[in-house]
């Protein structure tokens, strides 16, 4: 079999965002990934601490203290930011993938118009409403406690 | 001369690769004349006739129609025969193959992936009235309201900007793609296609549109304005329908009946005989 003398192209992850000029609607989709994904370690790190307390009360106190402190606080509001874009994103995503938000289809005519100028006043709203929560939240760890 | 804002002369970064002689792509730097109305695509014309003969890339028409000579200009997805270089507005012009795809040589992807993803969704009117396909005897009746459920999608020039602006492609060898899917939706919103069947299937697998989380970079760069996320989320809509039986399958488009006893107006000439 003769060699493949082509070069491979594909972006990989690196293509999330890098490797040319993207429009902001492709951050909103890498965010959405990398905070599932952050979601789901945090997930897998809360049942094995948690699961502690099947161990007895000493093992319970033992992780919690463990989980404790300043940097731990901020973690768990990272993990209040990454919920919140998630959430409210994903509702957003929810409706659009099933074709509500996006236009009907129209005739091409240039300046061309597409789905996501329709759905650009649903990605502000969502953006506003996660800053809002980001805010509060903010407020309620560091300062209100 | 006016250049307007642009200077006297532009420099075009270009993105080379020679199967054989490099192991990864170099970025090679050509200054060129800059003329007024001039598009990427002439920049390339001319860096071949003027500087280096062996730049390789791909086009036909040179009027954003055929979509070959798609590639990365300034970092974006798009056709290098309608983008004026007057448009892009910097001094230097940076252009590198589609990504997402296999370099041939330079500037020269290959599409193939793209064509196999896009015959195994069946691209095509599916019927069961197949003799009257083949030996059209009438037409078949489509309303205009049913004619703009697809006919922004129908005008797909094949080009494969979306399919280098896709994230998920960036990492998915197995998605179909935007063009393919994009298809698929026009086939099956036209009133008459009875291919749904066939066609859900295919996409109801790996290669479907679920990979699909709406970035919107295949929108963002299509030349034509054909909007292919919005035929994905639309499809996404119409297969949760069907799953849920919920889908509203309009009536198959029957062939119109020829009128008769009426009169052809004065000086109409009659149609010429079908050729295929």
């Amino acid at each position: 079999m003769a060699k493949d003398r082509r070069h491979p192209n594909r972006l990989g992850i690196w293509g999330w965002v890098g490797g040319g000029s993207w429009g902001p609607d492709r951050y909103l989709y890498t965010l959405h990934r990398i905070t599932g994904l952050g979601l789901l370690a945090y997930f897998l790190v809360h049942v094995v601490v948690t699961s502690s307390r099947a161990l007895g009360e000493a093992a319970w106190e033992a992780s919690m203290a463990r989980v404790s402190g300043p940097l731990f606080v901020l973690g768990e509001y990272l993990v209040f930011v990454a919920f919140a874009f998630h959430v409210i994103n994903g509702v957003r995503l929810f409706f659009a993938e099933l074709g509500w938000g996006i236009g009907k289809p129209i005739e091409p005519i240039y300046p061309y118009r597409n789905c996501l100028d329709d759905q650009r006043p649903w990605a502000l709203g969502a953006l506003l409403l996660i800053a809002v929560l980001v805010v509060v939240g903010a407020l309620d760890f560091f300062v209100w406690h | 001369m006016s250049n307007g804002n642009l200077p006297e002369q532009i420099v075009f970064r270009i993105r080379r690769f020679a199967p054989g002689r490099d192991k990864e792509p170099v970025w090679k730097e050509y200054p060129i004349a800059y003329e007024v109305g001039m598009t990427v695509l002439d920049g390339l014309w001319k860096v071949k006739e003027t500087i280096d003969p062996t730049l390789a890339w791909r086009a036909s028409c040179r009027m954003g129609v055929c979509g070959s000579c798609g590639m990365l200009i300034n970092g974006k997805a798009g056709l290098g025969c309608n983008t004026q270089i007057a448009e892009l507005g910097t001094a230097v012009v940076t252009v590198a193959p589609l990504a997402n795809f296999p370099i041939v040589r330079d500037l020269v992807p290959d599409l193939r992936p793209l064509f196999d993803a896009h015959t195994a969704l069946s691209p095509y009117i599916i019927r069961a009235d197949t003799a009257e396909q083949e030996e059209p005897t009438r037409e078949y009746y489509q309303s205009a309201e049913q004619m703009e459920a697809y006919l922004q999608f129908s005008y797909c020039i094949k080009c494969a900007c979306c399919m280098a602006a896709c994230p998920t492609c960036a990492t998915d060898p197995v998605y179909s793609g935007p063009v393919a899917l994009a298809q698929a939706h026009r086939y099956n919103t036209d009133t008459r296609d009875d291919g749904f069947e066939v066609r859900k299937e295919v996409l109801a697998d790996e290669v479907g549109p679920w990979r699909c989380h709406f970035a919107g970079e295949c929108s963002r760069v299509c030349p034509k304005g054909v909007d292919p996320a919005k035929a994905i989320q639309l499809m996404k809509r119409q297969l949760v329908a069907d799953a849920l039986g919920l889908r509203k399958k309009p009536p198959l488009a029957q062939p119109v009946e020829k009128p008769e006893g009426i009169e052809r107006r004065p000086g109409i000439p009659e149609a010429p005989p079908p050729t295929v």
